[in-house]
């Protein structure tokens, strides 16, 4: 398979020399697992340690007296309600009220924003973005390409990454973030992560990237961390019920209908996509994302049809064995009389109609 | 490397199987699960089912994909490894042996003669990589 045309991540070769297998992901040359195998990384996250390479994520600056402004404009979560060194999980709405992307927003200050968005939709974003500029004095800054992005989560994370800074890290609540010197380089250490674990997202300069990952992964080793591919990323966050952009979420798809509403802040003022989710959410939702758990032996995939009795009502979304609690389950859209918890459905799968149960979300929470 | 044994005979589309007199031992190649990665689910079919060549009997599913299976030959299905029903990793983990999923009665006991040698299978993988 030519890679040539495939954008790569400063730890390409690191992931090859690690028998990382190497696919086409969002026209990235990333690695679907390792040598260990998906189920071993995704336990190793849960209960020990995963090391994960997300430097394809992107990174946008907005910088300026009308950076918060500017992004609350264009997010659906309030901005004004960050304080420095905080982040939030937010949507990034088109003017139907659908969504861009779904993205992060850190504030380093009350001029200083750092956006990080998907990695497929980084040059959307960007150019999304930036076309949306009007009169606000803001300077905007695609930084993607500057950065690396690494991972570490799960319960041992903390006590290795501990290991490389003199920032006392269990400080740093959740989803807030310090600039420091981590493994001697610059770097934004940021409490957040795509697990549902405990754990750290490391920035650091492209350069150190190798070395970061390297003395990471040596640090981790007594600790029985593995290093984890987008096979264990996908199952992790699936089994947090986090969404996944191009699943979840599209440019059709209302944040409210997928279960997002805690991040739509209707009464913040008026920004893209308010009018048309306020019209949504006075109307009712036709649809709801909803958890469901295979009752039959089988597993639901991706865009296989959800039924209860003879009618069609929906669709999967995300669908997957979930190593750690060893069952079968799924995210699907399913008209909304559907979407109470104990509704029984079924899932055509290639032909064969499998009962299946609509559950809470998450489907796993880790104790505190 | 891949682990090809000599004894079996192979198909393209990875599976193998072993000659019994007129029954076919049929399971999936080391290539074919290193391809799918952890396996979690074998669905298989019943003793006493049919099937022509070529035609899918079954489906391994690994945490992110399933994949068809194929039988090679023509025949009635006289025994299912069951046990792959708790034990899928076993596809992983012993592909060639513990992982043999169905034993074919053939209907032309000569029928597994036209497929791939471990040398024909390896030059295919070869080829095909």
């Amino acid at each position: 398979m030519s890679t040539e045309n495939l954008k790569k991540t400063p730890l390409n070769e690191v992931h090859r020399a690690l028998h990382g297998k190497m696919v086409d992901f969002g026209g990235w040359d990333m690695p679907v697992q390792y040598a260990a195998g998906v189920i071993a990384e995704h336990l190793a996250t849960r209960e020990k340690a995963g090391l994960f390479d997300v430097s394809h994520m992107g990174e946008i600056w907005v910088e300026g007296p009308d950076a918060i402004a500017f992004v609350n404009r264009l997010t659906t979560n309030d901005v004004t309600k960050l304080v420095d060194g905080q982040a939030h999980y937010s949507a990034l709405t088109n003017l139907e009220g659908g969504v861009v992307d779904d993205l992060l927003v850190h504030r380093f200050g009350p001029e200083k924003l750092l956006l990080v968005v998907n990695a497929s939709t980084t040059d959307k974003d960007w150019a999304w973005i930036t076309s949306q500029k009007r009169d606000e004095d803001v300077a905007l800054t695609n930084a993607s390409a500057d950065y690396c992005q690494i991972a570490i989560q799960g319960p041992k994370a903390l006590e290795i990454a501990q290991k490389f800074t003199d920032v006392d890290l269990s400080a740093i609540k959740y989803y807030h973030f310090t600039a420091g010197m981590f493994d001697g380089t610059d770097s934004i250490i940021a409490r957040t992560g795509y697990t549902g674990e405990d754990g750290f997202e490391v920035y650091a300069a492209k350069s150190e990237a190798v070395r970061l990952w390297n003395d990471l992964m040596e640090a981790g080793a007594e600790y029985g961390m593995l290093p984890c591919g987008l096979a264990a990323r996908n199952t992790l966050r699936l089994e947090a019920a986090m969404s996944l952009y191009g699943h979840e979420l599209s440019d059709t798809i209302s944040p409210l209908e997928a279960n997002l509403g805690w991040i739509c802040k209707l009464n913040k003022g008026d920004f893209n996509g308010r009018e048309p989710m306020a019209k949504l959410k006075e109307e009712g939702l036709k649809r709801r994302l909803v958890g469901f758990e295979m009752v039959d032996k089988g597993i639901a995939r991706d865009e296989m049809d959800v039924y209860a009795g003879d009618e069609k009502i929906g669709v999967v979304t995300s669908g997957s064995p979930a190593p750690y609690l060893k069952k079968n389950i799924g995210l699907a859209f399913v008209k909304t009389e559907f979407a109470k918890t104990g509704q029984e459905i079924t899932i055509d799968v290639r032909g064969r109609r499998l009962a299946a149960q609509v559950v809470p979300t998450p489907f796993y929470k880790r104790e505190k | 490397m891949a682990n090809i044994p000599e004894n079996l005979r192979y198909s393209k589309d990875h599976e193998w199987v072993k000659v019994d007199g007129d029954v076919a031992t049929i399971g999936i190649t080391d290539h074919a699960q290193s391809q799918l990665g952890d396996v979690v689910y074998v669905d298989l079919p019943r003793a006493g089912d049919r099937f022509a060549s070529h035609e899918a009997f079954g489906s391994v599913e690994s945490v992110k994909a399933v994949s068809e299976i194929f039988t090679p030959v023509a025949g009635e299905v006289v025994e299912v490894n069951d046990a792959l029903n708790d034990t899928p990793e076993a596809v992983n983990n012993d592909s060639y042996g513990a992982a043999w999923m169905l034993k074919i009665k053939m209907d032309n006991p000569n029928e597994a003669d036209g497929m791939l040698s471990a040398e024909e299978y390896e030059e295919y993988l070869n080829a095909n990589a």
